[in-house]
């Protein structure tokens, strides 16, 4: 019986099964941030085992609330700070270097096909962008993570999710993902890894598969996960072409992992993408989406671009390409935050950051920012934004405040009108 | 072993998310116990209020699917945990919620619907109180006169980790 990746990336770091359906997992990285991680870290103090398993394989960012916003968000940074020195941890981003963690590690090639990777942190199910079995967890299990580099997890369930046909103009790996967590609905995927395939995954940039992967936990995915390919290859060739000979090679190696043609799933999903349209979500569950022509007009307060869903390169060119020459509407008022330094750079050289602030943006740093409403951007008591961001949970952005959830270029077109607005009319 | 016995507060509701039972503002609290006032402070439940008497003597949480789903955050086992808070029952649970609960040596136990159902049979009697036995798999509730044993799965390796006093304890004897 063949398997799928999920089930080749456990077999291969199989440490312990302790119980039937139990696999306690060897990891090959474990990422930290400081709002999840000072607590793991003050628990191993008390316990007398302030040790690391492997400094190499740690990665860890102050990236939440930065620079910090007052004496408790500076004590929290401070404890990571103090810890990745204390251990030697060579992969530590700190104010200069720091940006979203999910869009920072990947762009530091830290994610390899066929790895096993954990974060406190619900969206590290992005990572699989990559070909690799990456999980959110909570601050127990990555204490374990970080002094014994292991994890356990049930037995990995699939849903095979073929995405079919062609996107068509407006409609991007947002617009798809929001429609497939409406037919998934909020734990639909629950316990299971989601496996996105087909030609529409084929013709996807990295950036576009990790905003996928990104909100598989938004249906209750454990991981999404995507066949590394030549695409990946050429991403991550910076950093591998000292490991294989060729291109060529690596894709050989990496075609490895795919999933068999006789793996069994759980349950198989096709979408025909070619009649989708830009997709919004309109109450407090990610599942709860509509496409544009039902929700556009709706007036919105603020415009938010950013988060680890779509604070990528590619979300700026294709909202800068919207603002270009405009401005926002006199009622609303638009934040962006690249999600790195590198993207910040990039979007700079590039010119989009000159849009942006032409049309009347403000450009914070790279952070998380109004994504969680713990620093900068929260809204007020019945206020409305149009956020790129994965979650629009009540109060997520601020008490008594609305989030819908949207692409960066319905974004734009939105912050042009200061209300929900097809992007299509301005491509 | 933790206390899984005590008064009942039934929260009526599927998709109860980890934003609700502990916001994100509080998640710059170093310490546990820092959390302790503001649990379930922005849960959106008609009628029901995160400061009144029923939250504060409760000690078992009876809720519907999908609970603990959203933000990997511990915090959210946490802030049951300081208030005395070890059990959840449920339709079913978010997986890193459920997992956490484990780690920590508390339980997330999972119900069928029907069981469910007679369980929030209970949810109008002053003095509902349910006792999860882990070692026997039985949730016994009393309440109004009446009594139920309902009994329930749990995967062995859920089970161990209660018995462990959670996983931390549990992967640094055996790994
Ligand atoms: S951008 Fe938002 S969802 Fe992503 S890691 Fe930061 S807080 Fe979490």
């Amino acid at each position: 019986m063949g398997m799928t990746i999920a089930e080749k990336i456990f077999t291969s770091h199989l440490v312990d099964e302790p119980f039937a359906g139990t696999r306690v997992l060897k990891l090959d990285v474990v990422m930290c941030h400081e709002i999840t991680t000072p607590i793991a870290i003050d628990d191993l103090m008390a316990r007398g085992k302030d040790r690391v398993f492997d400094p190499g394989k740690i990665k860890a960012v102050i990236d939440h609330v930065t620079p910090s916003k007052d004496s408790k968000t500076a004590t929290q940074a401070k404890i990571l700070r103090d810890w990745a020195r204390r251990h030697a941890i060579p992969d530590f981003f700190d104010i200069g270097a720091n940006g979203v963690c999910h869009a920072l590690f990947p762009e530091k090639g830290y994610i390899r096909p066929g790895y096993t990777v954990i974060m406190g942190d619900s969206h590290t199910c992005t990572h699989g962008a990559f070909g690799a079995f990456a999980a959110g967890v909570g601050t127990t299990d990555l204490e374990v993570g970080i002094l014994k580099g292991v994890c356990a997890f049930r037995e990995p369930k699939t849903i095979r999710i073929n995405l079919n046909g062609t996107l068509p103009k407006g409609v991007y790996a947002k617009d798809v993902i929001l429609h497939v967590i409406g037919t998934l609905t909020v734990n639909g995927a629950t316990d299971r890894v989601m496996e996105f395939r087909g030609p529409v995954i084929d013709a996807m940039t990295m950036e576009s598969r990790m905003t996928l992967c990104n909100m598989a936990i938004e249906a209750g995915g454990t991981s999404g996960i995507c066949m590394p390919d030549g695409v990946t290859v050429d991403y991550l060739w910076p950093f591998i072409e000292k490991e294989y000979a060729s291109r060529e090679a690596a894709l050989a190696a990496f075609k490895k992992w795919w999933s068999d043609d006789d793996a069994v799933y759980d349950r198989v999903v096709d979408i025909d993408v070619s009649a989708l349209e830009p997709a919004v979500t309109f109450g407090y569950k990610p599942d709860q989406v509509k496409v544009i022509g039902e929700i556009a007009g709706t007036p919105v307060d603020q415009v938010y671009l950013g988060s680890c869903t779509n604070g990528r390169l590619e979300d700026l060119r294709v909202a800068a390409a919207i603002l270009k020459g405009k401005k926002i509407a006199p009622s609303v008022r638009a934040i962006l935050s690249p999600a790195t330094p590198k993207i910040y750079r990039d979007a700079l050289n590039e010119g989009l950051i000159a849009v942006f602030m032409e049309a009347g943006f403000c450009v914070t740093n790279p952070t998380c920012g109004a994504c969680l409403g713990m620093s900068n951007g929260v809204l007020a008591e019945g206020e409305v934004c149009a956020s790129t961001t994965n979650r629009n949970f009540m109060g997520r952005m601020g008490k008594g405040g609305m989030v819908h959830l949207m692409s960066p270029a319905t974004s734009a077109a939105t912050a042009i009108e200061g209300k929900i607005a097809d992007p299509r009319k301005y491509l | 072993m933790k206390s899984f016995a005590g008064p009942a507060l039934f929260l009526d509701r599927s998709d109860i998310n980890t934003d609700e039972i502990i916001p994100a503002k509080y998640l710059t609290e170093i310490t546990k116990q820092d959390l302790r006032p503001y649990i379930l402070e922005d849960l959106k439940l008609p009628g029901f209020d995160p400061k009144g008497e029923k939250t504060s003597s409760a000690r078992v949480i009876v809720s519907r699917a999908n609970f603990g789903c959203g933000s990997s955050r511990e915090h959210a086992p946490w802030v049951f945990e300081v208030n005395d808070i070890n059990v959840v029952i449920a339709e079913s649970f978010a997986r890193i919620f459920r997992q956490n609960m484990f780690n920590c040596g508390m339980a997330a136990i999972e119900l069928p619907k029907e069981g469910l159902d007679l369980l929030f049979g209970y949810a109008g009697c002053e003095d509902a109180a349910i006792a999860v036995d882990i070692e026997a798999q039985k949730i016994t509730a009393n309440g109004g006169g009446k009594q139920h044993v309902l009994s329930f799965e749990i995967s062995p390796f859920d089970k161990a980790l209660v018995l462990a006093g959670g996983w931390v304890d549990y992967a640094d004897s055996k790994y």
